[in-house]
């Protein structure tokens, strides 16, 4: 049989079939249906299992606030668990799995912890599983965690794109019920930038799911009309299948639109998701109202549903969940949803009306003041007993159950910055109130307005105080004629009647009995409640649950609901895949990549290459012959001390001063002096943080009178940028200086090795001298190369051979190391990577950021003289702690292997060798390295009295690798200590 | 948030590089005689207050400007932007 | 009463008629010998400690709204002693071996899982900077393992090996690290202390402290005045407000820190795996929720809620380490005040004020500190002497220059 429960009318395609599967049974649908209402149409009430007590489940609503018809939908890559089946569109071809029971839905062998209920109450496990000791681990935790759980991921990863955009508006209306729309047709026709967004796939919120009449036609052509001009009109921009997920500071929204999720994969090119960043003057928020149930023992029976949904899936989608309907209510929607389903042709055998004054809307049985005490059916409604208002009990045969207990308004995006609800009693509800996000307002149903015809008018009128907030001439609408009855409810929040359990939170399987529990336990607060039973924290987040359990808290401790509390509601208002907040950020495209100048040269090459923060750097270059890549770094490495090498540096960081005052400045900057540079020399500089530790390193060169280029290790460009410009701007504001960062304008190369000079005076312009008395070491200066480009030469060296750095406009750079491998032929030239490098500045005793680790002072360094106390300098004074310059406290020294076959390991702890190897160590290793011109393993280290230690061996404890190793304290400089060389 | 630059307008804060209290351009003297503990509660102590409080933030993804926002800690709210450079100079012309 | 599976079965066939509210709801006395300043985890864990180990009484916690509020009820649940520095290492190390014994010591079981922790490193200084920390947690008397990438395949075969934009290397193992079930932290404590006979007076606001002589004489509340003989605060988050009545100023400043809970999954994730290139950490609750966090938001904030744009980063980071969560929904997210310290270490010390003493600056890393900051702020207000293993958080320290800098970040808050 193909779609029993299909009903006449809707606003479903019936020339459109579409199939699809459910736990692998083929159903058939429509064009329009969600995969509830495609499920109910084929007679399918059972949807899902309990969190707790796997309790058997059907729908209860039919929007996105459902906790139980939850399935894994996809499958493959794409499968994605929890997926409402409420909001789930029909595609053909879907298909969904039940979740959350083994080894079917109809039988679920975990079923059996219903049965030990009672034993498994709010917070049992507090109480138990401690004994013994190492269980919980073990034993206990790995059954619970296998239990828990709802749906599962593929474990693939995903394969879809999601995006990220920007809009701006005037006014950002939430739902596009009759508020939505009378706002958004308010504020378009007065010309104001209107996003109008709606989490549903239609337009017009309730009027889809009534019978009722706007402007004398049916309420949702009403709708679509309206929607048909403010598509027209370019002011306004419709988002349907878009939900507004949360509110942020200053007017700035999140909103998530499905683009493609209707889809049985995203078409080329198409994004799965797209997260909105959307910049708000003003919002308005009509989000409409959520039904609430009264509880009453086994309410959870599949086949019992709010008795708004009822109606919605009858009048919107053409299905019903029973052949014959009963309803149990304190408002007037339970009637309507009676009038409804009897005008379709539905049995309603009986409106069950808690108050005692309750009419009939239609021609059904009524039970004024009377209450539904039990529900029959465990795998789906078989009927309901009722305590009739003459004290008798009475059954009424039927397969669904539409439940009102009042509806409370979607609330919870004005709680997002911390706004206070306010309790309503005409409606015994929570409305908007204290402080809403900023601009923000609300109309309709969220605002406590029922009606069709308050909604309406609520949505023009809120939609003009925005206008007026921004200062827009407005002209009013009139507002359009529709139903107006009043709203009453004569609040019901759980059948006394009965021991049975009575569901508050479906999902959790939290009931009135676990709330009365918590009370008499002490868990009073709102928030421990939540807490203690895990009320309101299912995937609706208490949209369907809070208030009842406030309400029985409430009656419980004699307090009002207003005065119990109600807890914070925070984004996101519906669950959003985190994919879609990644957006694009995903594999490689995580992060930006750096690239430098002869990154494609070097690619050539085949090197290897290696990240360093953004920044992809050449590592080695190996050679054919090479199987290891330290036959490759010694290989570079001995090059460089033998004949000449040339690297790729621009990454280290540049910053151009400039001024009158650029030298004061430097001298404010550097912890050593530096007013006194001459023009034309570079000079290492020692930048201390205002505490004094050692921030960053460089030499600064002095190019002109008022001209200065600053250099920067790689990993501290940003931040040492960053610090220059706050003492320029906020602490020497008075001074004549620039600063801007040219770290990308400048390619660098160091061109290092005996050989050198011979090979850059190939490539500058003759009228440069390169002599050693002309550009002796430590100058610098501007020049000339392959015949007229401009460029800047230092003569600075990080490995201790004769060495240039030499600096071309960046867009030059891949020509100039061309050039330079071309001028260096003759010599043998290396390129050498990051690791060669590393291998000469340890074997010269050069600190990087495994020494300037931020933890360092310049007396650690070795370098307290160079503090100097005859100027202000910034980290000066608090340089000068005793704590930063312990005279028996660390030092960097040179560590030697005992032998050639020794690996020092970074990372491991010195020790005396007479010393027991725990607790607080002596000193660690920060770099090690194979130094191939000493033919051994060294390393740089803190060591504690370092400086007086020179020649002891001392113990490497490195317990993490089961090691114990020696190594004898030497200097840090392993290679020419007197500087002979790099002065050649 | 939002940041009203007082040069470009209403800037996105992730535009910009927060460092703190607006105090910290109030650095000590340094030859002042009790040096080593003004620079300590310069540096360290902070009134951190729930409300109005003034703070720097930079605009490194903008014009590099280093502002002094006026924000109140507990809603977010910014009451007023300036120039941190023109803070800096008036308080020097105070001084 | 004695928690028990026992007890359970008892209750559960006899109506649950049994159970007692797990802590009393008594009115203030006019005076108590101990005063302790806030109802979160450290000053429940204070309060139990000093009765049950110290055997002090006449205690108090004065809770300004629901006890267990604060950071304890907000956090991401992790335990671990994997630190670098001296001064940290020993005392987090207490702190573990106290989560061990937690249950049995409470009779409450806070579900404290050693299921593991996996920092991932993805360059050659990162695994030297592990190195050199898991070595001093070994020789502290922690544990530690360093994994190579492939034993990082081995233990968590789900993340991104091969189209990584950092490429993971290797990871240092803590397989003593895990989760703890916050809440029932607080209420664990809460209930020991309350057998111990210590009052727990919620809802109950200190508004000033009396103070004659230099010396501590009581706190204004807003249940009225209570004496005391002394008084530890313990209320990291408003540490500077409720400093500032003593008319101190701290070397702290309050900052979100925001954190995330996914749908319930089922099991995917064993342990806790952060992604320091990333700025992300994730780990799976017993109810299936991924639990997950970054950085904080970095500016300073009293105000519980954070912004999108670090959302964004840390669902970024997510992605980026575990490509197979793109289809996973984020449910809940919030926001809590962190007592950012200027060296990202904590201050357990007396202040100038006598019998004024006070605990907090523990940025975004007390839950994990909860039993041994308990302990040694109890030991502390007991003996007047610091914990030996808390010797180093003196509210002096940067007067001396003996920072505890684990991320050597310097004097911004926002940063550590």
């Amino acid at each position: 049989m193909n779609q029993t429960h299909r009903l006449s009318g809707g606003q479903i395609d019936r020339d459109r079939v579409l199939n699809f599967t459910f736990d692998g049974q083929a159903y058939k649908g429509h064009a329009g249906d969600t995969l509830a209402s495609a499920l109910l149409a084929n007679g399918v009430r059972l949807m899902g299992r309990s969190f707790k007590y796997h309790r058997p489940r059907g729908v209860i609503s039919s929007g996105s606030e459902e906790p139980n018809a939850l399935v894994e939908l996809r499958t493959g890559a794409r499968q994605e668990p929890n997926t409402r089946a409420t909001v789930a569109e029909l595609y053909d071809g879907l298909t969904a799995q039940s979740q959350n029971r083994w080894p079917s839905l109809a039988f679920d062998a975990l079923g059996v912890n219903d049965l030990f209920s009672n034993f498994l109450t709010a917070g049992f496990y507090y109480k138990t599983f401690m004994w013994p000791r190492a269980f919980w681990e073990k034993f206990y935790e790995p059954i619970i965690r296998r239990a828990a759980g709802l749906g599962s991921l593929s474990m693939e990863a995903d394969p879809d794109a999601y995006d990220k955009g920007f809009q701006h508006c005037d006014l950002l209306i939430i739902g596009a019920g009759p508020a939505g729309l009378a706002a958004a047709l308010t504020a378009g026709r007065n010309g104001a930038r209107v996003v109008l967004a709606d989490e549903d796939f239609t337009f017009g919120g309730r009027l889809n799911a009534e019978v009722e009449e706007i402007d004398g036609k049916p309420a949702r052509l009403w709708a679509a009309d309206t929607v048909a001009e403010l598509k027209a009109l370019p002011n306004v921009r419709l988002m349907r299948r878009t939900t507004v997920l949360g509110a942020f500071d200053h007017g700035i929204y999140a909103a998530l639109e499905r683009n493609a999720d209707h889809l049985a994969v995203p078409e080329a090119d198409m994004p799965r998701q797209t997260l909105w960043r959307i910049y708000a003057r003003q919002s308005l928020l009509c989000a409409g109202a959520t039904e609430r149930m009264i509880a009453f023992q086994n309410n959870d029976r599949p086949g019992v549903m709010m008795a708004g949904a009822m109606r919605a899936y009858a009048n919107r989608w053409a299905v019903t969940a029973g052949r014959q309907v009963a309803v149990f209510t304190n408002t007037d929607s339970g009637h309507r949803t009676a009038r409804d389903l009897a005008a379709l042709g539905v049995e309603v055998v009986g409106v069950i009306d808690s108050r005692p004054s309750a009419t009939a809307l239609g021609d059904y049985p009524i039970f004024a003041g009377a209450q539904v005490i039990d529900a029959k059916g465990k795998l789906g409604l078989t009927g309901v007993t009722l305590r009739r208002s003459d004290g008798r009990t009475q059954t009424l045969a039927c397969q669904a159950l539409g439940v009102s207990g009042g509806w409370n308004p979607n609330v919870s995006l004005t709680c997002h910055q911390r706004g206070r609800l306010v309790w309503n009693d005409q409606i015994a509800s929570f409305v908007p109130g204290g402080t809403l996000p900023q601009g923000m307002r609300s109309a309709g149903a969220a605002a406590g307005h029922f009606s069709t015809a308050q909604a309406l008018q609520s949505g023009i009128e809120m939609a003009l105080a925005a206008l007026d907030s921004l200062g827009l001439k407005t002209t009013p609408l009139p507002c359009p004629r529709a139903e107006d009855g009043a709203y009453e409810v004569t609040p019901l929040w759980y059948v006394p009647e009965g021991k049975g359990r009575k569901w508050l939170d479906f999902q959790n399987d939290v009931t009135v009995k676990d709330v009365k529990l918590a009370h008499q336990e002490g868990f009073r607060s709102v928030e421990h409640l939540k807490r203690y039973t895990t009320l309101g924290m299912a995937t609706d987040q208490g949209k369907t649950s809070n208030l009842g359990g406030l309400a029985v808290m409430a009656e419980a401790t004699g307090q009002s609901i207003a005065e119990t509390g109600t807890t914070i509601f925070r984004p996101p208002y519906t669950p959003v895949a985190l994919g879609t907040l990644a957006g694009r950020a995903a594999g490689k495209g995580f992060k930006p990549t750096r690239l430098t100048p002869s990154h494609h040269w070097a690619v050539e090459q085949g090197a290897v290459f290696v990240e360093a923060g953004l920044w992809l750097r050449a590592q080695y270059f190996p050679r054919k012959s090479e199987t290891h890549w330290r036959q490759s770094v010694d290989r570079e490495a001995l090059a460089v001390r033998k004949s000449v090498g040339v690297c790729d540096v621009t990454t280290l960081g540049k910053v151009d001063v400039q001024g009158a005052d650029a030298a004061a400045f430097l001298n404010l900057v550097y912890a050593n002096g530096f007013a006194k540079l001459p023009v034309g020399k570079c000079r290492y500089g020692l930048m201390l943080r205002e505490d004094g530790i050692v921030m960053d390193d460089g030499t600064a060169a002095r190019l002109a009178e008022d001209h200065f280029v600053v250099t920067t290790t790689t990993a501290n460009a940003g931040p040492v940028y960053r610090h220059m410009e706050f003492v320029r701007q906020c602490l020497a504001p008075e001074m004549d200086v620039q600063l801007i960062s040219t770290t990308e304008a400048w390619a660098q190369f160091a061109v290092a090795g005996p050989n050198a000079r011979a090979v850059l005076t190939r490539i500058v312009d003759p009228e440069h001298d390169l002599s050693n008395a002309a550009f002796p070491f430590m100058a610098c200066g501007e020049i000339t190369v392959c015949g007229g480009l401009r460029a800047r030469l230092f003569r600075i060296s990080f490995s201790g051979e004769l060495a240039y750095e030499i600096a071309v406009p960046s867009r030059y750079g891949e020509a100039l190391i061309r050039e330079i491998m071309a001028a260096g032929e003759a010599f043998d030239i290396t390129p050498y990577g990051t690791e060669a490098l590393g291998v000469l500045r340890v074997e010269k005793g050069h600190a990087t950021a495994n020494e300037l680790n931020g933890q360092t002072s310049a007396d650690h360094l070795g370098m307290g003289r160079m503090v100097s106390d005859k100027k202000e300098a910034i980290g000066a004074v608090l340089s000068r702690r005793e704590g930063l310059n312990d005279p028996a406290g660390l030092r960097l020294m040179g560590f030697e292997a005992l032998d050639g076959s020794t690996t020092l390991p970074a990372g491991g702890h010195l020790f005396a060798t007479s010393a027991p190897q725990q607790g607080v160590s002596e000193g660690w290793l920060t770099s090690v390295a194979y130094s191939p011109h000493l033919g051994k393993s060294i390393a740089l280290g803190f060591l504690e009295r370092g400086q007086a230690r020179l020649g002891e061996v001392v113990t490497i404890a490195n317990p993490l690798q089961g090691q114990s190793l020696t190594a004898r304290v030497v200097s840090p400089h392993f290679i020419d200590p007197e500087g002979e060389r790099l002065r050649g | 948030m939002i940041i009203p630059h007082p040069l470009l307008g209403p800037r996105d804060a992730q535009e910009f590089t927060y460092l703190g209290d607006a105090g910290l351009i109030n650095r000590p003297y340094w030859l002042s005689e009790d040096a080593a503990r003004a620079f300590h509660d310069y540096l360290y102590l902070r009134d951190n207050p729930a409300g109005q409080h003034r703070e720097l933030w930079f605009h490194e993804q903008g014009d590099r400007s280093w502002l002094v926002v006026t924000r109140d800690t507990t809603s977010h709210e910014i009451l007023s932007v300036e120039l941190a450079r023109d803070v800096a100079l008036a308080r020097r012309s105070v001084a | 009463m004695r928690y028990s599976a026992l007890r359970i079965a008892y209750e559960a066939l006899t109506g649950h008629k049994g159970w007692t509210p797990a802590w009393r709801d008594p009115a203030p006395k006019p005076a108590y010998d101990y005063i302790i300043i806030g109802g979160g985890g450290h000053g429940l864990a204070t309060a139990h400690y000093l009765s049950k180990v110290y055997g002090k009484a006449r205690i108090a916690v004065l809770e300004k709204g629901w006890i267990g509020g604060g950071n304890v009820g907000r956090n991401t649940t992790i335990i671990r002693s994997n630190y670098l520095l001296p001064g940290n290492e020993p005392f987090y190390e207490f702190s573990m071996k106290l989560w061990e014994g937690l249950e049995q010591d409470l009779n409450y079981n806070a579900m404290v899982s050693q299921r593991g922790i996996m920092n991932l490193f993805h360059t050659d200084g990162q695994r030297d900077a592990y190195r050199r920390r898991g070595n001093a947690m070994i020789l502290q008397g922690s544990d530690a393992e360093l994994l190579t990438a492939e034993q990082v395949r081995k233990e968590a075969p789900f993340l991104n090996f091969d189209n990584a934009r950092f490429p993971i290397k290797g990871a240092l193992m803590h397989r003593r690290g895990g989760t703890v079930r916050h809440d029932a932290v607080a209420w664990g404590y809460a209930r020991s202390a309350d057998s111990h006979g210590v009052d727990i007076l919620q809802n109950c606001e200190v508004t000033g402290f009396r103070i004659e002589q230099g010396r501590i004489q009581g706190v204004e509340t807003s249940r009225g005045y209570i004496g005391a003989g002394k008084v530890g605060v313990a209320v990291a988050g408003s540490s500077s407000r409720v400093m500032a009545m003593a008319g101190m100023r701290l070397p702290i400043e309050s900052h979100v820190l925001q954190a995330f809970v996914s749908e319930g999954l089922k099991p995917l994730i064993p342990g806790v795996i952060t992604f320091g290139a990333g700025h992300f950490y994730v780990s799976q609750s017993d109810k299936g929720g991924l639990v997950f966090g970054g950085d904080i938001d970095g500016y300073n904030s009293y105000a519980q809620r954070g912004n999108l744009p670090l959302v964004e980063d840390v669902a970024e980071g997510g992605m980026a380490l575990m490509p197979m969560i793109g289809r996973a929904r984020l449910l809940r997210m919030w926001g809590g005040i962190m007592d950012m310290s200027m060296d990202g270490s904590p201050y357990i010390d007396r202040t100038p004020i006598e019998g004024l003493y006070f605990n907090g600056g523990w940025c975004y890393g007390g839950f994990k500190a909860t039993p041994a900051s308990g302990y040694a702020f109890a030991h502390l207000l007991a003996t007047d002497r610091p914990h030996e293993t808390a010797t180093a958080y003196r509210l002096d320290r940067s007067l001396s220059g003996r920072m505890i800098d684990e991320k050597g970040v310097g004097a911004q808050p926002n940063l550590h």
